[in-house]
């Protein structure tokens, strides 16, 4: 399954209103992105997964679906710094 | 009939009305009527029906968790193992509120929301009331065990005060029915006997909740309540005893967004700057903060950082302590950590230069020793601090106030956290509120020790603590030889008629009283 590795931007970390926007983006998509850190894995649309992740500013994430285009565009919304947003 | 319950008045003002209560958690007893996706779905809709204002951020975020994909997944696989849904609910939730907590941090406070959740679903599986503020249609007192932030994001002006079994002077609660001007009375171990319905007045200053009253008396009550609200709104001028004795009152700040009485600044606490921060705000970042609050000139007393094992902020990188409230906190970060103070002395000083209106002053807080101010006091100086500061949190400054003048120029007592060096009693801990009352007369003989020194130095000493907002303990402050009361802006006309009805001559017999 295609995977896509990227650093957390958020100066908060994926938190609060970055990890709400992530998952909306994520929710929107409707289709199974599963984002994970070391051996936790969840569903990225899972806010409560999300938060189990403990990602903060400059946590390494992978994200892994079925779907490139899905991938491209959550990686993105992580790279961003969502706290300005 | 009357009857009186006692606990202790956090914010001013009495108030009568019918009592409501709050729902508690649930009790996990008898059969669901709700199966999991019917009972998560009442609670979305309960939570969208709030989600107004203020509160939708927070509440938006409630949403999610409710509508939550893995926990929808996690509680229908419990009960299709034969578990009842209220059960599943209330394991699945209690999962994540575990991982949370594990976590620590800024995630570990979210472990909150989602046990607030846990009783809302657990609540509607099982058919009874969901926790949270009522909604009786009339304005009415809330009685409650505690209110979670959740619930205080959505108080309304239905609340007419506020009753609660547990919580201090310092809780949560207390500071935000200021903050708001309801009047409130926490820590009262009989409100569980009040009913939904019942008729009482409510005393914020006197800490009394008084059963019985009739419909006539509430009308009385209520209209002499909003002649009072009414009658210090338009108050205005300086802080002054009914003899003249001038007594500025100042305010509490937490950044330029927060209301600024007529007297300046008395209390700018910085840690905003600094929350949710992996590196050190930068020189300039920290002056555009500082100079938002000094281009409004006046007088401002600045606090350089207040954190620490205690209050922990990321970017400090701290190793987590046994006792974090007797740990590596305040002024003792500087131990480990200079730059940061440094930095921060810089950007006040650049930004006072650019605001010349402002008067700035600068303390640093948790000072234990006369050695720590002096050091603090040399180098905010050569920095080019021009008025420098120490805050008397800790007994042993207090007890050392004469040494510790000798090389500041003025004091500011911050009761909330003597008390609680006083008592070694826990500032949050809801339990041990009677020894946190700011009546204590061994408190008040620390504040007398340093107002006392202050007198015979010719040097300023004010308080900043919430004991400063209390209209009742206010004369007995000035009477003991406090110069300054820095409070939360909506605190300052309560305190302002109060000390003008009383002379110089009468606040000392009170502070002799109390002594």
């Amino acid at each position: 399954m295609p995977e896509r590795t990227v650093a957390i931007a958020s100066r908060s970390g994926l938190h609060a209103r970055p990890a709400k926007i992530f998952v909306q983006a994520a929710q929107r998509l409707g289709i199974p992105v599963r984002i994970s850190v070391g051996a936790k894995n969840v569903l990225a649309t899972s806010m409560l997964g999300v938060l189990s992740l403990g990602a903060t500013h400059g946590t390494v994430v992978t994200l892994s679906s079925d779907s490139d285009a899905a991938l491209d565009e959550l990686t993105a919304v992580l790279a961003r710094d969502l706290d300005d947003e | 009939m009357s009857e009186k319950l006692t606990g202790i008045g956090v914010s001013p003002g009495v108030i009568a009305g019918p009592v409501a209560r709050m729902a508690g958690p649930p009790a996990l007893t008898g059969r669901s009527v709700l199966n999991v996706p019917e009972a998560l779905s009442a609670v979305a809709l309960q939570l969208r029906g709030r989600a107004a204002g203020e509160a939708e951020e927070i509440l938006e975020a409630q949403i999610m968790m409710v509508e939550d994909p893995q926990l929808l997944e996690d509680a229908e696989r419990l009960t299709a193992e034969g578990l009842d849904p209220a059960r599943a609910l209330d394991r699945a939730f209690s999962a994540h509120e575990k991982a949370l907590l594990e976590l620590g941090g800024y995630f570990a406070e979210r472990a909150a929301d989602v046990e607030d959740l846990r009783h809302r679903a657990v609540a509607a599986a099982l058919g009874r009331p969901m926790p949270g503020l009522p909604e009786p249609g009339h304005p009415y007192i809330l009685v409650a065990d505690d209110l979670s932030p959740a619930d205080t994001a959505t108080l309304d002006s239905a609340v007419l005060a506020i009753v609660t079994r547990r919580g201090g002077p310092t809780s949560h609660t207390a500071i935000l029915a200021r903050a708001r001007g309801i009047p409130a009375v926490v820590a009262c171990p009989d409100a569980g006997l009040l009913a939904d319905g019942d008729l009482v007045a409510v005393d914020g200053s006197l800490g009394s909740v008084r059963r019985g009253v009739t419909e006539r008396e509430i009308d009385d009550i209520r209209d002499a309540f909003l002649a009072t609200r009414a009658r210090l709104r338009d108050g205005r001028g300086p802080g002054r005893t009914a003899d003249g004795h001038a007594v500025p009152l100042m305010s509490n700040i937490g950044s330029a967004a927060d209301p600024v009485g007529e007297e300046g600044v008395g209390l700018f606490r910085t840690e905003f700057l600094f929350l949710d921060r992996r590196t050190a705000p930068s020189l300039e970042e920290q002056e555009a903060a500082y100079a938002a609050v000094f281009s409004r000139g006046g007088k401002v007393v600045v606090r350089t950082l207040d954190a620490g094992t205690d209050k922990p902020l990321p970017f400090l990188g701290l190793a987590e302590e046994e006792n974090p409230a007797l740990g590596i906190r305040g002024l003792r970060v500087d131990r480990v950590l200079p730059e940061v103070l440094n930095t921060q002395l810089d950007a006040m000083v650049r930004a006072a230069a650019a605001n010349p209106s402002a008067e700035v002053w600068v303390m640093a807080p948790m000072v234990t020793t006369w050695q720590e101010a002096a050091a603090f006091a040399a180098r905010a100086r050569a920095r080019g601090v021009t008025r420098v500061g120490v805050m008397i949190e800790v007994p042993a400054a207090a007890l050392m106030a004469r040494e510790l003048l000798e090389h500041v120029d003025f004091l500011s007592i911050g009761t909330n956290d003597l008390s609680q060096y006083t008592f070694a009693a826990d500032r949050q801990h809801a339990g041990l509120a009677d020894l946190l009352d700011p009546w204590q007369p061994a408190l008040l003989r620390l504040v007398a020790a340093c107002a006392r020194a202050g007198l015979e130095m010719g040097k300023p000493v004010g308080v900043c603590g919430e004991a400063a907002g209390d209209p009742r303990l206010a004369p007995v402050l000035v009477g003991l030889g406090i110069s300054s009361l820095s409070m939360s802006a909506t605190s300052v006309p309560a305190v302002r008629e109060s000390l003008a009805g009383v002379t110089l001559g009468q606040c000392r017999a009170a502070a002799a009283g109390v002594l």
